[in-house]
């Protein structure tokens, strides 16, 4: 029994890491009050650019650097659309989305050696792999914590930091303040605009960095949709989490969970259908927002951002 | 010196038609320059996609093909939107839709007399559709729980139903194996264009596009709907029930999806099967936007996105490109579209020296 939950633990972590760094991105970007829908894009462009460059240079730091620049560049495009432009940040999320993942396909067949007939589907590039930690990773039941790759392990850094900065710091604060009231943000003297740049385009950043998990660590090497919506996934998840980054780890442990479970199952050759378990988070993600919006009070206190998905005109009092 | 945005008085006719066009011909240079790039001549790509999807009465209608779905959804999304009710679930309802209609064509064949059968099952993805989108609507009428969340999320909820049914109960027992349904009965096929796969379900996308035109310029519901989209406040002034009104067109909303996935199901793949959920729920959204939710406007637009779908296709097959070029070109009109509507609502002046902005805000 205790080598099952062992082993569902370390394929859990395995499949949460990359949803972990995308929802820790998608709260900073909601928090500032921006929906950005274009993660399934970032993440899946994230994913091919991150190969191409392990595969051409061997160096994985370029590679997640590479991710990270190509998210943070999509994300950056989505703030100039809907703060600039004031776009409509649904559509303008979904855009990216559409674009990112019919580029990210187009690349995949493009950007291949010749001999592969410009495919990069198949290849073999460098990857992460795990590191264990000696002693600790002999451990029953948390032992897979300290078997991890080094994306991971940098997580268990970020989700701490992230949540300091949030609650802890002025920055954080002053981010929080945007995404609640932005006239009241501005009357305190807070940059709105540069506030919602900054942080759209840092989650854009780790969203492309979750990406280049699947693709050079979970299941490495590029497949046409690796990503296999996960980008979607991590909407829910940032509800699931009520917009804190500490609680994203336990959204992405439940959905990697399921996916554990369901793998057992399966192996097992028991009859439930997995259909159902799929659906769990999605459900959940719905009660979780009845809800919060039920309890106007409660949703005050868990942080729902007031201003999420709304535009800010200065000049439109 | 500073650059601002000022609101026009009335929306821009001019900038209406010009972002549009100019966004096309932006999105075919940025489009060129990625092709030059990969090492494929742009011109010829281009003449390909546009053979490929129009180059013959049979190429043509393959566009069709994919332009149905995108234009019943289209419609439906069209119509939540204009009340700013973000439905995203056109997705789900369209999977709805398929599985409702298969389900009356497959089961109640007995029950129902064939030449009924057809309209049952489309019937059926019709009512199914509209009540799947009723669930995100009765929640933000009765609760206001944000409807763009809960309508993608009924999405994952709804494909992966019908993914459960054609992998499990409803799997064809001589299917060997294959995940999908057995065939439906040809009582419930709806009939094709010629010897086309193109379908009756074009009749249907015309005449909705036309009742829409009719209910939003001429009744006094299509008014109310209008209204609550551009100020709540004056809406209840006026005494419109708002909620009520956002559950009523919600539910033709999702009709109207559901039509499209009957549509497919018993116009195109004649049982249901993986292929259904491919995302035209969600081009849709931007057919609707493109279109600035004009009913019209949405037939045109919809031929137009499938045109680069099927386009794109067809390079794959001729040239050996990659044919996500057209979902690439597809989401490079978007780009300066996006940008550009807000010349339709504000203009760009420059303030030069002290002058005031009056109601320009800074940029």
């Amino acid at each position: 029994m205790i080598d099952l939950i062992t082993s569902l633990l370390a394929i859990t972590m395995r499949a949460g890491a990359s949803l972990v760094y995308a929802t820790v991105g998608e709260i900073y970007t909601e928090r500032s009050g921006i929906l950005n829908l274009g993660l399934e894009g970032m993440m899946l462009m994230g994913a091919v650019s991150s190969f191409a460059v392990a595969y051409y240079t061997g160096s994985l730091v370029l590679a997640v650097l590479m991710a990270m620049l190509v998210g943070g560049l999509l994300a950056l495009t989505h703030a100039f659309l809907t703060v600039t432009m004031r776009a409509n940040q649904v559509v303008s999320g979904l855009s990216i989305t559409l674009f990112g993942s019919g580029l990210a396909s187009f690349l995949g067949q493009r950007l291949g050696p010749a001999e592969n007939s410009h495919y990069l589907v198949g290849l073999v590039g460098p990857k992460f792999t795990p590191i264990a930690v000696p002693g600790l990773s002999q451990l029953p039941l948390v032992g897979p914590i300290f078997n991890q790759d080094p994306l991971t392990y940098i997580l268990y850094l970020l989700v701490p930091a992230a949540w300091f900065y949030l609650y802890k710091t002025r920055a954080g604060l002053e981010l929080r303040a945007v995404g609640e009231n932005p006239r009241t943000a501005d009357a305190m003297g807070v940059d709105v605009v540069k506030v919602r740049y900054l942080y759209t385009t840092i989650g854009g950043m780790l969203t492309g960095l979750g990406g280049a998990h699947l693709s050079l660590a979970y299941t490495p090497g590029w497949s046409e949709n690796i990503t296999g919506g996960r980008g979607w996934i991590v909407i829910a998840l940032v509800i699931f989490a009520m917009w804190n980054p500490a609680r994203a780890v336990l959204g992405a442990l439940l959905f990697g969970g399921i996916n554990a479970v369901q793998f057992r199952l399966q192996a097992a050759g028991t009859n439930i259908p997995a259909a159902y378990l799929n659906m769990l988070p999605y459900l959940t993600t719905i009660v979780v927002l009845v809800a919060m919006t039920w309890w106007e009070a409660l949703s005050k206190r868990i942080g729902a951002p007031a201003a999420l998905g709304k535009p800010y005109m200065r000049e439109e009092k | 010196m500073r650059i601002v945005f000022e609101k026009r008085q009335s929306i821009s006719r001019k900038a209406q038609v010009l972002v549009p066009v100019v966004s096309l011909l932006l999105s075919l240079v940025l489009g060129a320059i990625l092709l030059a790039l990969s090492k494929a001549n742009p011109w010829e790509t281009y003449v390909a996609m546009a053979k490929g999807a129009f180059g013959s009465w049979r190429n043509f209608s393959e566009t069709l093909v994919k332009a149905i779905p995108l234009m019943l959804t289209g419609l439906g999304i069209s119509i939540a939107f204009r009340m700013q009710f973000w439905n995203i679930g056109a997705e789900g309802q369209l999977v709805w839709g398929g599985v409702a209609a298969a389900g009356v064509a497959l089961f109640w064949a007995d029950r129902i007399p064939a030449g009924l059968l057809l309209p049952a099952s489309l019937l059926a993805g019709i009512i199914a559709g509209g009540l799947w989108a009723g669930i995100p609507a009765t929640l933000k009428a009765w609760i206001g729980v944000d409807e763009t969340l809960t309508t993608l999320m009924l999405n994952y909820v709804a494909i992966l139903y019908a993914e459960h049914l054609y992998y499990g109960p409803w799997r064809d027992p001589h299917g060997y194996g294959f995940p999908g349904t057995a065939q439906l009965p040809p009582a419930a096929w709806l009939p094709r264009l010629g010897n086309t796969r193109a379908h009756l379900g074009l009749l249907f996308a015309i005449i909705a596009a036309a009742l829409l035109w009719f209910i939003f310029k001429r009744t006094r519901w299509g008014f109310e709907l209008t209204i609550i989209g551009e100020n709540k406040t004056a809406a209840r002034y006026l005494g419109i029930d708002i909620g009520r009104n956002i559950v009523l067109a919600l539910l033709l909303s999702g009709a109207l999806s559901g039509l499209a996935g009957a549509c497919e199901v018993t116009g195109v793949s004649h049982r249901l099967q993986q292929g259904l959920a491919i995302g035209y729920g969600y081009t849709a959204i931007i057919v609707a936007w493109m279109a600035q939710l004009d009913p019209i406007a949405i037939l045109f637009v919809s031929i137009l996105m499938a045109a680069l779908m099927v386009g794109g296709d067809q390079v794959q097959m001729m040239m050996g490109l990659p044919a996500a070029v057209g979902l690439v070109l597809q989401g490079l009109i978007l780009f300066p579209l996006l940008a550009g509507s807000l010349f339709t609502e504000y203009k760009l002046k420059i303030i030069r020296g002290r002058e005031k902005a009056t109601t320009g805000g800074q940029v």
